[in-house]
């Protein structure tokens, strides 16, 4: 037992288990979630029966989407319509591995964590490819040559603006990237006289159209094609497909808060003191609040079971907040506080643009892509280096 | 514009062979599909992307109304003319009734011609924004659907006040009106009207500025003034190519002629002109309900006619300006108490037919955009 508790592969493996377990549950709720803020963009209420103000609903979902038929269409390929979603959710799912979630929790910290990130989000797209293909349907097809057409491209800006942040913190590995803004006392966007904002915006363009999310998201358009590849899928793997999109949400947002905002570092890392106000004071009254709001909800619940349940979670928020407030504990979670709070923020926008813009057409998406994008991304890169250049030599 | 411009896309170039040579993709769209607006199916031919031609299969929404009529007498077939253009019920409503009227010969009280041309133009507006906000829906802007139905709430409540429905709303009795107004029609009209005045910024806020709305619609299905006459378009489809051409202007009823109202025309008689066209039409709507309820007279609302229906053996032919375009209605009557022959000429059907001239050389995603843009209502195809 104490050879087991003190083996270098306990964290990463509880890490492991503890993503893969929880995941699925945290896409649930980016689902809800953005359910929510689009209704509340469009004078709707979004989810409110199952649970209250709809808190169970991804729960229900989920159980729907497993409990329905696997329908496999007829002339499909079979083996690669099985295996598309899965290589597409396992591809998203890996790249959470090297994803820095704190300074304390995180699977591998390896020198090349950012170029394994990129990987596995290209190979991502053979998921949605193959999916598409092997569906024997026109519609399908569509959407996967659409995918294949896009991802490809926007791959490419993609890069160059990781090319610049990396270029920016000096190493590929994601805890030094983070290491790296902490020494500089700058988030990633604001360093280089601000010019790395250039970039920073460029990643967050592409990434919104590697994640196939609207304005891009031309691959399941769904007034054109029906709803793209995943047109023929249904239940369970229709679900992977599902969790595998809010895992690449996840995941970009993720590089992109590593990248350029500083991962898990509280903003102005290296104001001393801003320390207490900012990691104590902030997420404490940030869950007290919460907790208050959860108790005026439950006040307006008709249902008992529901009361309880708005009751329970006031008391989770407010076991949070007291969790921060407590000296020994504040130091280990503040870290995944803040980059989870950054990731929100990042998925909030993209949910933000889906409410408001309408869908690129495919040459236009193209268009944007290689004659604005690259070559912007490309200046940005050429820019960068010079502004670094001058001021650190 | 030069002419140039506004020639259709010359046909693509039958692509070469290839090894595979499967070049030529056709797909089905519809009856079940997201974006045709119903049950139309369109049968596409593909190369790529690239619209090689387009042919619509309509009739899944056949109910035979026109032979209904047959068999039914005049006043019993007034409520199925609402189920045509279901989402502007009141301009079928009044289309049929001037038509049973002209056959009849009779005189509309000025009271009731005014409250018609009240509820039509609210009708109008009501119909532009629902087409507006599946319009948007189909370009992909989520958002403007639900803005729209938020005001087209209000037009519905206008109705269901005055005559109890909402959507088939009946609303006009052959000879005028059956119920006179309540008592807070002209307050409710006229808060409709600058509701509007104000929502108006909000969509052209959301859309008309934005990029992305701006090229997905400059350019796309263009049709010409020349191919809207040879295709018998009207409405704002026609109006966009350029051709100042309004019945409420060229041959007034319902006593339009006495409202001051312009006609927005656009140029190209691409989809944004479409898009601007009907949105300066909800404003023209907005001031002619205004005027109308300022000058609203007192007086009867319904002419001297009989409680039984039986005109005089002979033919009429009226048309109206639906919010779609020309909305026809040609009665015969041979004396009796049904008509002997109905037919309509429902605007959706036939500006539905130059689909495929404005789809061919386009792409699959401006294809969902031309059918929005047309603005057609299944109901109204098929009958």
């Amino acid at each position: 037992m104490e050879e087991l508790l003190s083996s270098p592969y306990l964290p990463p493996l509880v890490a492991t288990l503890l993503i893969i377990a929880l995941f699925p549950l945290v896409a649930g709720y980016m689902v809800l979630a953005e359910r929510k803020v689009l209704a509340d963009l469009q004078v709707r209420l979004g989810p409110m029966r199952v649970g209250p103000y709809g808190a169970l609903q991804p729960l229900a979902d989920a159980l729907k989407l497993m409990l329905k038929e696997d329908i496999i269409p007829s002339g499909a390929d079979k083996w690669v319509f099985w295996m598309a979603p899965v290589l597409s959710t396992f591809t998203a799912l890996s790249a959470f591995a090297v994803l820095p979630l704190s300074d304390k929790f995180y699977v591998a910290d390896v020198n090349i964590g950012i170029l394994f990130i990129l990987a596995m989000s290209s190979i991502g797209a053979l998921g949605l490819i193959l999916g598409g293909w092997s569906s024997n349907s026109k519609y399908s097809l569509m959407g996967s040559l659409r995918a294949a057409a896009q991802m490809v491209s926007y791959e490419v800006p993609l890069g160059f603006a990781t090319v610049t942040g990396i270029m920016c913190a000096g190493t590929l590995s994601m805890q030094g990237i983070i290491q790296a803004q902490y020494e500089r006392g700058v988030w990633g966007a604001f360093d280089n006289y601000l010019l790395m904002l250039i970039p920073t915006v460029l990643f967050i363009i592409a990434g919104t159209a590697e994640t196939n999310r609207a304005p891009f998201d031309l691959p399941e358009a769904e007034s054109e094609i029906v709803a793209g590849f995943h047109t023929e899928y249904s239940g369970f793997r229709f679900a992977l497909y599902f969790l595998a999109e809010y895992a690449a949400i996840f995941v970009i947002s993720g590089i992109c808060v590593t990248l350029f905002f500083g991962g898990w570092l509280r903003p102005f890392p290296n104001v001393g003191f801003l320390e207490t106000p900012l990691n104590v004071g902030l997420p404490v009254v940030l869950f007290a609040a919460i907790a208050l709001a959860c108790i005026k909800g439950a006040t307006r619940q008709i249902i008992t079971g529901f009361k309880l349940g708005m009751f329970g979670l006031a008391g989770a928020a407010l076991l949070l907040a007291a969790l921060f407030a407590v000296p020994v504990i504040n130091p280990l979670i503040v870290g995944l506080f803040w980059f989870l709070a950054k990731v929100a923020v990042l998925v909030y926008m993209f949910i933000w643009y889906r409410g408001t813009f309408p869908r690129f057409r495919y040459d236009q998406l193209m268009d944007v892509g290689w004659k604005w994008l690259i070559p912007m991304s490309l200046g940005g890169l050429i820019v960068n280096s010079i502004a670094q250049m001058l001021a650190r030599s | 514009m030069p002419d140039t411009i506004l020639a259709p896309p010359p046909p693509p170039p039958a692509p070469e062979a290839t090894l595979l040579d499967s070049n030529e993709l056709v797909i089905n769209m519809g009856p079940q599909h997201p974006s045709t607006h119903g049950v139309l199916r369109v049968i596409l031919k593909l190369d790529g992307e690239t619209v090689l031609g387009a042919e619509c299969v309509i009739g899944y929404l056949h109910r035979g109304v026109e032979k209904i009529a047959e068999n039914r007498t005049y006043q019993q077939f007034a409520p199925y003319v609402d189920r045509m253009d279901y989402v502007a019920a009141v301009s079928n409503g009044l289309g049929y009734c001037m038509a049973v009227e002209k056959l009849l010969d009779v005189e509309i009280p000025e009271r009731a011609q005014a409250v018609r041309v009240i509820l039509a133009e609210i009708n109008r507006i009501a119909s532009h924004l629902l087409w507006l906000g599946t319009h948007a829906l189909d370009i992909g802007a989520i958002t403007p659907v639900f803005l729209c139905f938020r005001e087209r709430e209000e037009a519905l409540k206008i109705f269901e006040k005055y005559c109890g429905a909402r959507l088939t709303t009946h609303a006009f009795r052959i000879g005028g009106l059956q119920y006179e107004t309540h008592d807070t029609f002209e307050k409710d009209c006229l808060a409709f009207c600058d509701l509007m005045d104000e929502k108006l910024k909000e969509y052209h806020a959301l859309l008309t500025g934005n990029r992305i709305w701006v090229n997905r619609t400059k350019g796309i299905g263009i049709l010409n003034a020349a191919d809207c006459k040879d295709y018998g378009v009207t409405g704002p489809v026609l109006r966009a190519a350029g051709e100042k051409w309004d019945i409420r202007k060229a041959q007034p009823y319902s006593g339009y002629e006495k409202y001051d109202f312009d006609i927005p025309t656009a140029e190209n008689g691409d989809t944004f002109d479409r898009y601007m066209v009907r949105m300066e039409e909800v404003t023209q709507s907005c001031r002619i309900v205004r005027q109308a309820v300022e000058g609203l007279p007192a007086g009867p609302i319904k002419g001297k006619i009989g409680k039984v229906i039986k005109p005089p053996p002979g033919e009429a032919y009226v048309s109206i300006e639906a919010p779609k375009g020309e909305l026809g209605y040609y009665v015969v009557s041979d004396g009796s108490l049904n008509p002997y022959r109905l037919r309509v000429r429902p605007p959706s059907f036939v500006n539905l037919g130059a689909l495929d001239k404005m789809c061919r050389g386009s792409l699959v995603a401006d294809v969902v955009a031309i059918i929005g843009t047309i603005d057609i209502v299944l109901g109204e195809v098929d009958r």
